[in-house]
């Protein structure tokens, strides 16, 4: 007993001397008021030269730390132990985070450089007038295949082109509500904002009937899998398409005709921020089209910075995979808040067409 | 030495464990399964799970755990069975126990590999001549990546219950002229069901509310308890609907409890 109690003790004291260090690396990282800046982003999104070439220019040191989900990050800036001074949540999280007011709003004066993005990505229904965020990189849904696997003379142009019978137990779907739901509707010529009950009810039956050929529904396994050429087909993010083309070449990615959702991460300021002036250095920095175009090359995914576009190869800007054609980008929708409410049905709705067995 | 007062002392770290970190979370689970959506108090929640859909993924819940259970159980026993009667049980036994330190995620990730298309498994099919079909993403894949994940908790209680059966009771047994099944259906067996009940909980309980292996071995065609519980929480953060199917979990856990009880037989 005796033995226990000691343990005990050496436990506690070990904690406690755990937490006094992590307190004193705290306060050498980000509190010690030095010049620098708490960068929160995506793992592996940004070019690190251009943290370099920033840190140079302006003398900011920067700590860069990375995250992988939206929902993990709005945590951690609410718990507040790291001041982080800039991130980048995706548009529904911008949206989130105003109504929690976790940001600060940007101050436009010091941010010459949002003339070069296209007018096209600002001012949307998720932060109107900006006042929060701006664009970093933006992207689609669409469908991932590798025409090797597809049987000969299919082809695949728009959603309704999934329901062909001859893609048995071909096709992986992403494991998102929003995204499934949102197929379903785009392909009845429906809204993937919509909330009409009775057009929901339309689009899970219209997805029951696509049950046969679904191999899976899984999450950012579908990188792999598709790679290994397990499955023929997957509807996922741009973004991953880039990504999974880059380790197999034969495999191509297309935005549906009948429309798909269009999707931003984007520049915040959380109010946790203590060198509010660097961050906005930091995101007029990024938005300069020479360097907007360095980073686009690296991540791969879209810039919206139009004057970056004539710094960037021509066969990388004239992709239509990547930077569709202003008449189908007409037809890309921004999801909305819907609401809890409604959040909860299209989950509810995507359950059930989950529990559909063939 | 010990007076009652250093054995209270004791109990603090036991006590403040049990309170913070069971009993704390069972009420709270409890509380949050009484609100809706919106934050209103209500019954909404339990109203919805007696819905088709919960009922159904409740009983599909129940089918896979039960299948879980039933194929470890029937590996499990003759396995303990010959680990008791090796010359290096112990060794043996930690072999066995060895891969339940490696990381649930990093095996389920491993057998993605294996039963892929062009997996391990696969090739094996194609070199005996079967030819090659898909395993990941169905039924059998999924019961068989779980009941390799939790042998090792059926495994360890029936060992020791085998282990501390009385060799002499067997020798009589043979005196007797009981044949092997016998010695094994009126002897062995009775002796060891509390190995056995204290394995299937061990199993059954966690193969209830399985989740990731649900996604990554079934791609969601096989869905549980556990797969809403998650949703809920971190997609729909419908935190009230989450609590009341953790609720009926917990219930349906005490009554489970109470089916395959620790009463001792015919003490």
């Amino acid at each position: 007993m005796k033995n226990l109690f000691r343990a005990f003790l050496v436990i506690v004291i070990v904690s406690i001397v755990l937490i006094v260090m992590i307190n004193r690396l705290n306060a050498s990282q980000g509190f010690s008021g030095g010049n620098t800046l708490t960068v929160y982003n995506w793992g592996d999104y940004i070019d690190e030269e251009l943290i370099s070439r920033f840190q140079e220019e302006t003398g900011i040191t920067i700590i860069y730390e990375t995250f992988d989900s939206n929902e993990a990050m709005m945590t951690k800036i609410q718990q507040g132990g790291t001041s982080y001074d800039v991130a980048i949540p995706s548009e529904y999280m911008v949206e989130k985070m105003v109504e929690e007011d976790l940001l600060l709003e940007l101050d436009h004066s010091l941010l010459p450089n949002m003339q070069h993005l296209d007018e096209r990505f600002l001012d949307l229904a998720f932060d109107p007038g900006n006042r929060y965020s701006l664009p970093y990189f933006w992207g689609t849904v669409g469908i991932v295949f590798n025409p090797t696997l597809l049987p000969a003379g299919t082809e695949i142009t728009s959603w309704n082109d999934l329901w062909n019978p001859e893609f048995e137990n071909q096709i992986l779907l992403i494991d998102g509500a929003r995204e499934i739901m949102g197929m379903g509707l785009n392909s009845l010529g429906y809204s993937l904002n919509d909330t009409e009950p009775a057009h929901l009810q339309e689009a899970l039956d219209k997805l029951k009937e696509l049950t046969p050929n679904v191999k899976a529904i899984v999450g950012d396994e579908n990188k792999l899998l598709m790679q290994n050429e397990e499955a023929a087909i997957a509807v996922g993010w741009s973004g991953d398409a880039a990504d999974i083309m880059w380790e197999n070449e034969d495999i191509d990615y297309v935005v549906p005709e009948e429309g798909s959702n269009l999707w931003f991460d984007n520049f915040v300021i959380p109010k946790t921020a203590r060198n509010v002036e660097a961050a906005h250095q930091f995101i007029n920095f990024m938005m300069d089209p020479e360097v907007a175009a360095q980073n686009t090359e690296y991540v791969s995914y879209s810039t919206p910075n139009k004057e970056a576009l004539n710094y960037m190869p021509e066969d990388m800007v004239e992709d239509e995979r990547f930077y569709p054609a202003p008449d189908l980008t007409e037809r890309l929708e921004v999801y909305e808040n819907l609401g809890q409410q409604n959040l909860a049905y299209y989950n509810e709705l995507f359950l059930q067409f989950k529990m559909y067995r063939k | 030495m010990e007076n009652k007062g250093t054995r209270n002392l004791y109990m603090i770290p036991y006590a403040l464990w049990i309170i913070l970190f069971v009993i704390a979370p069972i009420f709270l689970v409890l509380y949050y399964s009484f609100f809706d959506i919106e934050g209103n108090f209500s019954l909404v929640n339990y109203k919805n799970f007696f819905t088709p859909v919960y009922l159904q993924m409740t009983l599909s819940s129940f089918w896979y755990a039960f299948l879980i259970t039933a194929i470890s159980l029937l590996v499990a026993y003759p396995t303990a069975y010959l680990l008791t009667r090796t010359k290096h049980k112990q060794l043996w036994l930690l072999l066995i126990i060895v891969p339940s330190w490696i990381n649930l995620l990093l095996k389920a990730y491993a057998f993605i590999g294996i039963f892929g298309a062009y997996g391990a498994a696969n090739n094996f099919l194609e070199w005996i001549g079967i030819g090659s079909r898909q395993l990941l993403f169905t039924d059998f894949s999924f019961v068989f990546v779980s009941v390799y994940i939790f042998i090792p908790f059926m495994i360890l209680p029936i060992f020791n219950a085998l282990d501390n059966l009385n060799p002499s009771l067997l020798y009589a047994a043979k005196d007797l002229g009981a044949s092997g099944w016998t010695t094994f259906r009126r002897v062995i067996f009775p002796l060891t069901i509390d190995g056995v009940k204290s394995g299937i909980q061990v199993v059954f309980i966690p193969a209830l509310s399985l989740f990731m292996l649900t996604r990554l071995i079934a791609g969601n065609r096989v869905i549980t308890l556990g797969t809403a519980i998650e949703q809920h929480f971190l997609v729909t953060q419908d935190w009230g609907m989450g609590s009341t199917i953790a609720v009926f979990l917990i219930l349906i856990m005490f009554l489970f409890m109470g089916l395959t009880g620790f009463r001792k037989r015919g003490a």
